[in-house]
């Protein structure tokens, strides 16, 4: 079980909404996917219509929605689109995302370390998009966020785990889930996440942007759960050479 | 070093010269490189590219996908006033065109935003002629406010102004302005800009940068294509947008790229660009700048439209009116040009739904970029 804050999910796989070419289609990939989490941008919501594109089909399913700051260039603005959510979502829980930089959509550390410490303070579960900084991830955690989200390369970008160095580290010193966000192009970005010993992982332009994002949510469920039950079991050290499966020195025992 | 004096130092002549040098073994390379520059953009934009243009498209979609996902964006354009002192020699709204000049009032605005809202539309493009005295600063942040409580993102293509006045437009929640250099061929530029302060390239050419500097999210930059040879006007296009990229790193920058179309003073296109050249501009582009918004409006045709935002294309106008009044006030003539696709948006939506593409009618708030 994957527990955030005090809730509990089977799923490790999370999902962004904002890529779909049809919400019918999001629907599916949801329900193959089997997540539990889903990320939706507060900008797009249309709060004033009755029906709204992206919630309308999200509120019919049973899942956690986890409301994201995208746009907010600074603390200030996360910080405004974060109450805007909580008023209309009747949500504490809060994808916090400060990226300033249109071009890569880079996190800002400064910003979303100051937005955090706030958000915190006024009450929100808060799950920070980060870069894969192992001393930021630190701060994040003191400053009390319910899980870090490092990036494993460029938002959409679809290369894999260009941070694993990093992430290891993260990882290793995390108190809080790590959910590694960003960048995973194909289920086996996903499964080494996971083996790597991160809590969850967060795909969105991998599952919407193929041309069968249903089964592609079924195949990065299958991944990430393989992933996460070799890590569990245990991963065998790599090495330079080769080993015998049946040592040779076994006799040494009988004697 | 500033834009002016890079591009100071571009020879026109030599530039354009050069895009017949390219072969295809030069566009197969620029095709495959995972982050083509400045000369791999000019060989794809150059003849030598055309026969390879599905392989171009393939790779601009892609991209567009990658990036934007299935969505395209709704926006309509929201003229204020033909009020203009410049002298255009393609443009219906030039000092000496006799047109009714009319300039909306406080009512006639919130009417015209009423019925814009109607139309399920709730970004829109304010557009104005340039007239310093009488639409100039003080109007804009008089009516702003007013357009604001309407929409959720409101974008502006008036007049380059100081950068005093950049700083009020930002306070006042401008979320883009759109600054279209229409030629970067300065002999050119004079030819087709006789009269007012538009004449004055050097104003223009550096508002972008004043922009980026009162901090407002988002710049578009645009050509008018057939004023000059487009593929050169589209490479210098691209060294604006990369300089301005490296110096407002926080800016978001679209591109617009309009072809002259028919308007009440008439005259003959003297660059025409053809439609499938259009499509090798935008999907060359898009290598070049994957992160780049690209807008088509209605001044092309249904037909167009429907073959190539698919490719490339994030965000479209609809339904849209080009004169001050068209969409209730006063729904006849005046139009600065004629439009091509006069689908209404929700038309224009079920299309873009049949082909897979999900429209987005609001990306912003009122919260950011302020």
């Amino acid at each position: 079980m994957l527990t955030i804050a005090d809730q509990s999910f089977h799923s490790r796989l999370l999902l962004g909404s904002g890529k779909f070419s049809a919400p019918q289609l999001m629907q599916q990939a949801v329900k193959a996917s089997g997540s539990q989490l889903m990320t939706l941008a507060i900008k797009r919501l249309e709060l004033n219509k009755p029906l709204d594109d992206l919630l309308t089909p999200l509120r019919t399913m049973k899942i956690q929605l986890l409301p994201n700051t995208s746009g907010a260039k600074t603390a200030k603005e996360a910080i405004f689109a974060a109450e805007l959510a909580r008023e209309a979502l009747q949500t504490n829980w809060l994808k916090l995302e400060i990226h300033p930089d249109p071009r890569y959509l880079m996190p800002d550390p400064i910003e979303t370390l100051a937005a955090a410490e706030q958000l915190v303070k006024l009450g929100f579960v808060v799950l920070p998009y980060c870069s894969a900084d192992p001393v930021l991830c630190k701060r994040l955690e003191q400053a009390g966020c319910a899980a870090v989200m490092p990036l494993g390369a460029a938002i959409g970008s679809n290369q894999g785990l260009q941070t694993r160095a990093m992430l290891e580290i993260i990882i290793e010193q995390a108190t809080v889930p790590v959910i590694i966000d960003a960048g995973l192009g194909a289920p086996s970005h996903a499964a080494a996440a996971m083996e790597l010993g991160a809590a969850a992982v967060l795909v969105n332009t991998a599952i919407a942007t193929s041309q069968d994002p249903v089964a592609m949510a079924g195949a990065f469920a299958q991944a990430v759960s393989a992933g996460h039950i070799a890590y569990k079991a245990g991963l065998a050290a790599t090495q330079g050479y080769a080993a015998a499966s049946s040592p040779l020195t076994d006799f040494l025992a009988a004697l | 070093m500033s834009f002016t004096q890079q591009w100071q130092q571009q020879n026109w002549q030599e530039l354009q010269l050069q895009s017949r040098n390219f072969s295809l073994i030069d566009v197969q390379a620029a095709l495959n490189k995972p982050q083509p520059g400045i000369p791999d953009l000019q060989a794809l934009l150059s003849p030598a590219a055309l026969p390879l243009l599905p392989a171009l498209a393939a790779k601009a979609q892609q991209l567009t996908r990658q990036r934007f996902g299935h969505t395209v964006q709704f926006y309509a354009p929201l003229y204020l006033s033909n009020l203009c002192a410049n002298e255009c020699t393609y443009c219906g709204f030039s000092l000496s065109q006799k047109v009714k000049r009319r300039t909306l009032n406080h009512g006639e605005i919130a009417q015209e935003c009423r019925a814009i809202k109607a139309l399920g539309i709730d970004q829109v493009l304010i557009v104005t002629g340039e007239h310093e005295r009488k639409v100039g600063i003080d109007y804009f942040c008089d009516v702003l406010p007013l357009v604001r409580s309407y929409f959720s993102s409101v974008q502006l293509e008036v007049q380059p102004l100081s950068s005093a006045e950049y700083n009020k437009l930002k306070a006042l929640g401008v979320d883009a302005v759109m600054l279209y250099q229409e030629t970067y061929h300065a002999a050119a530029y004079q030819q087709y800009h006789l009269k007012g302060k538009k004449s004055d390239i050097h104003w223009r050419l550096d508002a972008p940068d004043r922009v980026g500097q009162a901090g407002i999210d988002k710049i578009g930059l645009g050509i008018l294509l057939g004023l000059s040879d487009w593929r050169t006007d589209t490479i210098l296009l691209a060294q604006h947008l990369r300089y301005l990229q490296q110096h407002y790193w926080q800016c978001r920058f679209s591109l617009s790229v309009p072809r002259i179309r028919p308007c009440s003073g008439g005259g003959t296109v003297a660059n025409p660009i053809s439609d499938k050249e259009l499509i090798q501009l935008i999907c060359a582009f898009r290598l070049f700048a994957p992160e780049l918004e690209i807008s088509l409006s209605t001044r092309e045709s249904a037909t167009f439209r429907q073959h190539v935002v698919p490719l490339a294309v994030t965000s479209v106008s609809a339904g849209s009116k080009t004169q001050p009044g068209g969409y209730s006030v006063e729904p006849e003539n005046l139009e600065q040009f004629s439009i091509d696709d006069n689908r209404s948006p929700q038309q224009v939506a079920k299309a873009l739904i049949q082909q897979g593409l999900q429209p987005v009618w609001k990306d912003w708030d009122s919260f950011l970029g302020r």
